[in-house]
């Protein structure tokens, strides 16, 4: 059984059609990563899944209710994390958590007696009376997810979990995404990170303007969409070099003063950099991030 | 009955500031009452049967309920609405936009009708509210409150900044003091702005709570209910139009 389903959705804002016709599959337990530049539509993508916002065409189904119509039902089972902290600056972090598990109608007792082990879920034990503007950005998004769990959600939604922490709190809310997926919890996230959408997520469908341009696991999505081998090459003389590179592999790209060349065999490519001192080069294995830059193109979206 | 978890969300918030609450919900209308009341007084003869500043004080209960319901409703629940965004927060959870809209209107008439019991029993402590019938202005504070709580929510719902509630205040609701009898006699006013006066929700509000302080049964007591709940109902439908409008976009 799926635990999110759209079929043909389309939304639109005055002239624009931010979601135009969009299939979307999610398994029960699965970890599904949506990737898509700004502006291709992922945020308003959550939003209709979660009934907040009514698509103009299409039909939604999540964890079994159609939504928008049995939105609040299905919003039961569901858990949230929004791109921004919205946490209630009024209270401490226990009443945060206290507070959100009333709008579920939750007993007091039962939501009582689950803060001190969302709390340690979220590493703030011992931080129940601290205020939220005493958080820092980490705690804040730790909090933000220890409430999304408040109602023992079947499913999550997040929007960018990681979007402005510093390494060190980006892997630790990897790590606790990780455990929700292996207690059997269904994650599904909007990134910019290529790295945590390889991370974390056993699916991945790459939007842009409105649709999906590509699905599939990491693996398969490299594998589909790309030459597994990138050269990047910069220096003095690197726009005569890339004319001359284009007969030695399949496809030679550049962006900025940098010149990306993909190939499955890059021999060549770097037996004739030997040739040319001026230039420096990186040889690496083709990666997602590769994927998604050939997908939805090298121009700034803003 | 799902509001009541939102309206309790700013009960629990209020009862952390509950002191400095509740004076300044007072301060204000008690300056005014007892500076206006006994320096005004002095000079002024009793009014419809009863002292100025027994007068004044039904008039002052009004007015401190409207203003305490529209600061509630459009400044704090912009704050929440826009600033903090709790209200987004609230919508992950099985609640609807129209449960958050009615938790509000309720609320902000509740902390309304708190800053009019007040005035009420500070009156009664002074003698100024002696009849068993002040009773009967305390559900028509709580109307008052509604009425203006849900007319400042369309105000907080249609407001792009802070900038926005200056027009209402300042174009509406001082003016609707001073032509709705909290000061003086509306009837002493120019029949047309009297009449603009009976379309607005604070003349009825005045001429129930007035007659009660005195220890009379207000006349017309149906019509002036019935002014105060077509606004709290129309407003709190219209609230709830433009506040789907805001969110669902």
């Amino acid at each position: 059984m799926s635990a999110l389903k759209a079929r043909a959705l389309r939304k639109r804002y005055g002239e624009l059609e931010v979601v135009s016709g969009l299939d979307l599959d999610v398994a029960r337990g699965e970890c599904f990563g949506l990737l898509g530049p700004n502006g291709a539509g992922k945020t308003t993508t959550l939003r209709l899944c979660l009934g907040l916002t009514h698509p103009d065409a299409g039909e939604i189904e999540v964890l079994g209710e159609p939504v928008p119509r049995r939105a609040r039902e299905a919003r039961r089972r569901i858990g949230v994390v929004p791109q921004f902290d919205n946490l209630d600056p009024d209270f401490t972090v226990e009443e945060n958590l206290l507070v959100f598990g009333r709008y579920f109608s939750m007993p007091a007792s039962e939501v009582r007696a689950k803060v001190p082990g969302l709390l340690e879920f979220a590493g703030l034990t011992g931080r129940e009376d601290a205020r939220i503007n005493a958080l820092s950005g980490g705690m804040k998004r730790r909090l933000t997810l220890a409430r999304a769990l408040i109602n023992d959600p079947q499913l999550l939604f997040m929007d960018e979990p990681t979007t402005g922490l510093d390494p060190q709190a980006r892997h630790l809310i990897w790590e606790r995404l990780r455990s929700l997926t292996q207690e059997g919890k269904t994650l599904v996230l909007t990134t910019h990170f290529m790295e945590e959408a390889e991370r974390l997520c056993h699916r991945l469908a790459i939007m842009d303007r409105g649709r999906l341009i590509a699905t599939g696991s990491p693996r398969e999505l490299i594998a589909a969409h790309i030459e597994p081998h990138v050269v990047e090459v910069h220096g003095n003389g690197y726009e005569a070099w890339m004319e001359h590179a284009r007969a030695l592999a399949a496809r030679v790209e550049r962006a900025g003063d940098t010149v990306f060349v993909y190939a499955a065999d890059v021999a060549p490519v770097l037996a004739d950099l030997r040739n040319h001192p001026d230039l420096i080069y990186l040889h690496r294995p083709a990666s997602l991030e590769d994927v998604f830059l050939k997908l939805t193109g090298r121009d700034l979206r803003d | 009955m799902r509001w009541i978890a939102v309206w309790r969300r700013n009960f629990l918030v209020w009862r952390k500031l509950v002191i400095a609450s509740v004076l300044t919900n007072l301060a204000d209308p008690l300056i005014l009452l007892f500076g206006l009341g006994y320096g005004l007084g002095a000079l002024l003869p009793s009014l419809e049967g009863m002292s100025y500043i027994a007068f004044f004080a039904a008039g002052t209960l009004c007015s401190a309920t409207m203003f305490t319901a529209s600061f509630e409703s459009m400044f704090s629940g912009f704050a929440r609405m826009h600033g903090q965004k709790t209200w987004d927060s609230i919508l992950y959870a099985p609640l609807t936009i129209d449960d958050v809209v009615a938790g509000e209107i309720i609320w902000a008439a509740s902390k309304a009708w708190l800053s009019g019991a007040t005035i009420l029993a500070v009156a009664a402590v002074f003698g100024l509210a002696a009849s068993p019938l002040v009773v009967l202005t305390l559900p028509v504070a709580f109307l008052v409150g509604l009425a203006f709580a849900a007319v400042g929510l369309i105000m907080c719902v249609l407001a792009k900044n802070w900038d926005f509630f200056s027009f209402y205040m300042t174009l509406i609701m001082t003016p609707m003091t001073m032509i709705s009898g909290v000061f003086f006699p509306a009837e002493q006013l120019p029949r047309p702005v009297l009449a603009f006066a009976q379309v607005l929700p604070l003349y009825h509000g005045v001429e129930l709570v007035r007659p009660l302080v005195a220890g009379r049964f207000p006349a017309n007591a149906a019509l002036h209910l019935a002014v105060l709940l077509v606004y709290a109902a129309v407003a709190t439908a219209i609230a709830i139009m433009f506040a789907r409008r805001r969110f669902s976009a």
